[in-house]
């Protein structure tokens, strides 16, 4: 069965938008709930790590290039760099490397 | 006496206004400023986006769409894998909702910076471009939040969000293998540039960023979990790791804080 793909982002959209807009509309008090604060506070984190590994070391034509990008951009977050420059050193580092190994 | 009076108050009148709305001018073009530093970033990520777009089978217009739309990497990164394996509708709504959930707590927290009687229209707009950075921005605002600041930023940031993701779908064919390589990780490296300072500083997110690592992984190789999508997997252990960390490690109101 073949999916249009308008129809899969209008569907992404239609999500999404709900996503950010009800609690700005809706909620004018701050959730009670422990458990569904917690939860929320812990889904970014896990959803992002879920989708980083081993998706990084599967799309490098080299998967030790993808994984030395793994490596040093944990290395330099955890030192402080910011969003920018630790996406620009993955990409680099797998662009040094893979002129050796590929 | 009175007919100075009523000059005098007419003259303040016309002088309120405009003054008025050179003030709310300022704000949006402050928001404008603010967004121009955070829309170069976006561009170079969202180029990268457009390169997996492409390998999906996207067109150019079909992925300016998307990140006029989607406004949000992981959330389009997550649709791109749905669109790529041609799954359900269902699946694309699940998958949307799981990657996105973080901007739930984003609008909540936002829903208490703005002025009590801002109207539902501004509330809806201001909805419509929640993301990391520019609810980083706005959150940064003196209470109570001017709309216009958000829409300054809006205005600069979601066109060029749109704009590198048709770039990077119509480049994608004529930059070498090599260089699309690398850029394909540059998603990556932003997804990494969230969760590692927090994992820092909090130990709880510091394991639970290791155990998705490792329960990723052997998913995504053992037999009978890797013929399930990788949507579908994100899915399954967004809910079952949020959740155990949230009935373990319940969070207290100064972690929030910093969510």
């Amino acid at each position: 069965m073949s999916h249009n793909v308008y129809i899969y982002l209008l569907v992404m959209f239609a999500v999404v938008y709900a996503i950010r807009v009800l609690p700005l509309t809706l909620v004018r008090k701050p959730i009670q709930n422990r458990f569904i604060r917690s939860f929320l506070y812990y889904v970014p984190y896990v959803t992002l790590a879920v989708m980083t590994f081993p998706a990084i070391v599967d799309a490098t034509q080299s998967p030790i290039a993808g994984a030395a990008a793994l490596a040093l951009g944990i290395l330099l977050a955890w030192c402080g760099a910011g969003l920018f420059p630790v996406a620009v050193s993955c990409c680099l580092i797998v662009l040094v490397l893979e002129w050796f190994l590929v | 006496m009175k007919p100075v009076n009523a000059a005098g108050s007419e003259t303040a009148n016309r002088n309120r206004l405009p003054r008025d709305a050179a003030k709310k001018r300022a704000v949006f073009l402050r928001g404008a400023r603010d967004g121009v530093s955070i829309g170069l970033g976006y561009f170079a990520v969202s180029f990268a986006l457009g390169i997996a777009a492409r390998n999906a089978g996207m067109t150019a217009f079909q992925g300016f769409l998307m990140s006029w739309l989607g406004m949000a990497s992981a959330g389009e990164y997550a649709a791109i894998t749905v669109i790529a394996a041609g799954a359900s509708y269902l699946e694309m709504a699940l998958v949307s909702l799981i990657a996105n959930a973080r901007y739930l707590l984003m609008s909540f927290a936002l829903s208490q910076r703005l002025s009590p009687e801002t109207g539902i229209g501004h509330r809806l707009a201001i909805g419509y471009s929640v993301t990391d950075e520019l609810f980083g921005i706005a959150v940064a605002q003196p209470k109570p939040l001017s709309p216009l600041y958000s829409y300054g930023s809006y205005a600069v940031t979601i066109p060029m969000w749109a704009a590198g993701t048709a770039l990077g779908v119509v480049m994608g064919n004529v930059l070498p293998v090599r260089v699309v390589s690398a850029l394909s990780v540059a998603l990556f490296g932003m997804f990494i540039a969230v969760i590692i300072p927090p994992a820092r500083k909090n130990r709880v997110v510091l394991l639970f960023v290791a155990l998705s690592f490792l329960a990723s992984f052997l998913l995504s190789r053992l037999p009978v979990t890797a013929a399930l999508s990788s949507g579908t997997r994100t899915i399954i252990l967004t809910v079952a790791l949020a959740a155990a960390a949230a009935a373990f490690f319940p969070v207290g109101d100064d972690e929030e804080g910093s969510a």
